[in-house]
């Protein structure tokens, strides 16, 4: 359970396009209202254990026993699960099921808001990404994070795919940063749309290509792992398609792991599926048994689009 | 009387829409309808009121002139006015009357009697205009008037009128000043002034007396002014920008509730204050650190003054910029953060662009503080019109010639005189032009968000 002030992202799935999630309803075990928080910590202890096989053969991130907490609120119950290379796994619930902050853990965006605390083991590559060696900067351009909202910088559209090269240092010279920039551009499909106006501002692209315009500036860091918060969930559904194709190209290169609201999305783009209830991992495993043979309760119950 | 209209046009109307059918239905909601003959009702009394008290005096200095015998209605204009004076201080009691001559007494008579019967009639009127656009009013509540629409137009008409009274008062000033000032080039032609080198405003009041050349060239006490408001600036920004960056970005809520206020008490001590810290303060020790490593430091100097009202203006700059900083998105810094940029780069390559407008307007806003800074400067910088850009030495402002020209006795139409509305001019024109600029350099560079 996110508290107020904290994460926006985690809050906001109201606005999201789902016609799935808004016919659930206000749910029952939903965020408790406040006032049961006894209750919650009880249906939460009644999941009991994750169904389905957290781990992978080829792990790129993985966590273990993640608890996550907002000032004496926990948002995440002890959650294992594992992001393997050249996968999508999505990540799929209710809303203020701490999908979205289990998501900004894995690239310590988390720790912008004071009051969040996370315990558990979070690493990558087999490093532990909380541990005292690491740097949260470089983590972050390992760990590449599209947002819900396109939040393209207010420059211009070169400048805002070469602002993470320029900082990393990744070019040597203008040609090279050129180079990155218009590779970025390509692999998130959106240069031919903008290759005459690489000089206008990029907040004056349609809101699709805004979104393209952040998954190129985050490739143009060459993350090794690109978290997304849904990324569809402002664009209409043929900006979507697009974003979707792209999701599936990038997937040869890179580990995605992606935070939805339409379960449409998740069984068409993502390997593995996660679903979440509460702040816990109720079920985990491959896109298509979830989808036609789910084994927890739950899961069916929120597939089907019945809820309690 | 207003408030009755309200109500009886609202109950009207309220009456009527009970009434009201498919086919005949209420425009508008009752309390419009009242609004709709407050308005009637309020719009013809004010008005009255308001033309009865502009024309009453003049009417009734009219008719005391009327009644007073020829040779004191044939006096010149000067005199006669004084009579008059005397006249309406009787009236109302301020002079006794045995001091006076009877002609004035009765005169005085006439007139309070008079001002009793204006006020009276003043009354009368207005409640009669009140009452006729009440009645108007009333009979224009019917099913098809659009009271809505009417009242919207209203409201709008009284917001234009507000805003333009505003602009019209700097019209007038300007206006005013920039007659004053053609009287001023009159006698002073404009290239002495603007490009003179000299600043020395004595003028004889006899013509034996010393000191009379009376030399108007402006270019140093602009110099002293922009050279104040220049070092005054560097204190502010750096310090305002800064101290605003930590409080938006880095302090903690309860830091932030505290240092924040506490620096804004900056923005409301007393100018005069900051005078004497800086004449009694600053000052002596800029000299005595000036002198330690053996350079000449006037006691009164252009630094001292410049750096207190750089610690004035200094909440200026940061409270405005705090305000711009903290409406920057926060998905803009998240964006940042995401692509691994550390809190400092986030700030200096995303936020501060992003927030650029807001906090150029709070530097211009000191800047025009600074220049418009009169105390300090006259405590401070002292009342030499040295043309310097050396901190070290004496300088005077715009303002404190302005303050010192006007404060002396001189007759009004001196060039003297005369000056201070020539530097009033300068000095807006002067400003006019250095916001011109910075919002042109802001549009050009500015980040604009949606």
């Amino acid at each position: 359970m996110t508290s107020n002030n904290s994460d926006a992202s985690t809050n906001t799935d109201t606005s999201s396009a789902s016609s799935v999630t808004s016919s659930l309803g206000p749910l029952d075990l939903e965020k408790g209202q406040g006032t049961k928080e006894q209750s919650i910590e009880e249906i939460v202890a009644s999941l009991g254990d994750t169904v389905g096989k957290t781990r992978v053969d080829n792990p790129k991130m993985s966590a273990t026993g993640v608890d996550v907490f907002y000032a004496d609120k926990q948002a995440i119950f002890g959650v294992d699960l594992d992001i393997a290379n050249n996968e999508v796994i999505s990540m799929i619930g209710p809303s203020g099921c701490g999908k979205s902050t289990l998501l900004r853990c894995l690239n310590r965006m988390n720790d912008t808001i004071p009051i969040c605390k996370v315990t558990g083991e979070l690493t990558l590559d087999g490093e532990d990404i909380y541990g005292r060696d690491t740097d949260p900067v470089l983590l972050r351009a390992r760990v590449g994070m599209v947002f819900q909202k396109p939040n393209p910088f207010p420059k211009s559209i070169y400048e805002n795919v070469a602002y993470g090269p320029r900082l990393h240092g990744l070019s040597r010279n203008k040609s090279e940063l050129d180079d990155i920039v218009i590779t970025s551009l390509r692999k998130a499909g959106i240069f031919e749309e903008v290759k005459d106006r690489l000089d206008a501002p990029g907040t004056g692209l349609s809101g699709g290509q805004q979104q393209r315009l952040c998954i190129a500036r985050t490739i143009a860091c060459s993350p090794e792992v690109i978290l997304m918060d849904e990324p569809c969930s402002a664009l209409d559904p043929i900006a979507t398609a697009k974003i979707e194709e792209l999701i599936n190209e990038l997937s040869e290169n890179y580990a995605i792991a992606i935070v939805t609201h339409s379960m449409q999305q998740a069984a068409r783009v993502s390997q593995r599926t996660a679903y979440f209830h509460l702040g816990k991992l109720v079920e985990v495993g491959h896109t298509a048994d979830i989808f036609t043979n789910p084994r927890h309760e739950l899961t069916e119950k929120y597939i089907t689009g019945r809820f309690g | 009387m207003f408030v009755a209209a309200y109500w009886i046009g609202r109950s009207k109307a309220t009456g009527m829409r009970n009434l009201a059918t498919k086919a005949q239905p209420l425009h508008s909601l009752p309390r419009y309808y009242g609004y709709q003959m407050l308005i009637w009702c309020a719009v013809p009394a004010i008005t009255v009121f308001a033309l009865w008290m502009g024309l009453e005096s003049t009417v009734l200095t009219k008719l005391v002139k009327l009644s007073l015998p020829d040779e004191i209605r044939n006096l010149p204009g000067g005199e006669f006015n004084l009579i008059i004076n005397d006249i309406k201080n009787i009236a109302v009691g301020n002079i006794s009357q045995s001091q006076s001559d009877p002609i004035r007494t009765t005169a005085a008579a006439d007139y309070s009697i008079n001002l009793g019967f204006s006020k009276w009639a003043r009354a009368v009127v207005v409640l009669v205009a009140g009452l006729l656009g009440a009645y108007f009013g009333y009979k224009r509540i019917t099913y098809s008037a659009r009271a809505r629409i009417f009242v919207e137009k209203v409201i709008m008409i009284f917001l234009i009128t507000c805003s333009c009274l505003a602009i019209l008062t700097t019209v007038g000033i300007v206006l005013s000043v920039l007659f004053e000032s053609l009287r001023f080039f009159d006698k002073v032609p404009f290239s002495d002034f603007a490009f003179g080198l000299h600043w020395s405003p004595q003028t004889s009041i006899r013509a034996d007396q010393v000191g009379s050349s009376g030399s108007f060239g402006a270019v140093p006490i602009f110099a002293g002014t922009l050279l104040i408001s220049a070092i005054a600036m560097l204190v502010a920004v750096p310090f305002g920008l800064m101290s605003a960056i930590y409080l938006a970005e880095y302090a903690t809520p309860r830091v932030r509730a505290w240092v924040k206020p506490l620096l804004e008490i900056l923005a409301g001590i007393p100018t005069v204050v900051y005078g004497f810290f800086a004449a009694l303060t600053v000052a002596p020790m800029i000299r005595g650190f000036g002198e330690s490593i053996g350079l000449s430091v006037a006691s009164e100097s252009a630094l001292a003054a410049g750096l207190v009202m750089g610690i004035m203006i200094i909440p200026f700059v940061s409270s405005l910029s705090d305000d711009v900083i903290t409406a920057v998105p926060q998905s803009m810094r998240d964006g940042s953060l995401g692509l691994g940029a550390t809190k400092s780069e986030t700030i200096r390559k995303v936020v501060i662009p992003a927030a650029l407008p807001g906090v150029v307007g709070g530097i211009l806003l000191a800047v025009s503080r600074a220049i418009g800074e009169t105390m300090i400067v006259v405590m401070a910088a002292g009342l030499a019109a040295n043309l310097t850009i050396n901190p070290l030495e004496a300088v005077t402002t715009v303002t404190v010639q302005i303050v010192t020209l006007l404060t002396g006795d001189q007759a009004f139409d001196s060039p003297k005189t005369l000056a201070a509305f020539a530097l009033g001019l300068m000095l807006f024109v002067t400003t006019l032009i250095l916001n011109v600029i910075a919002l042109r350099t802001v549009r050009k560079y500015r980040e604009q968000y949606e």
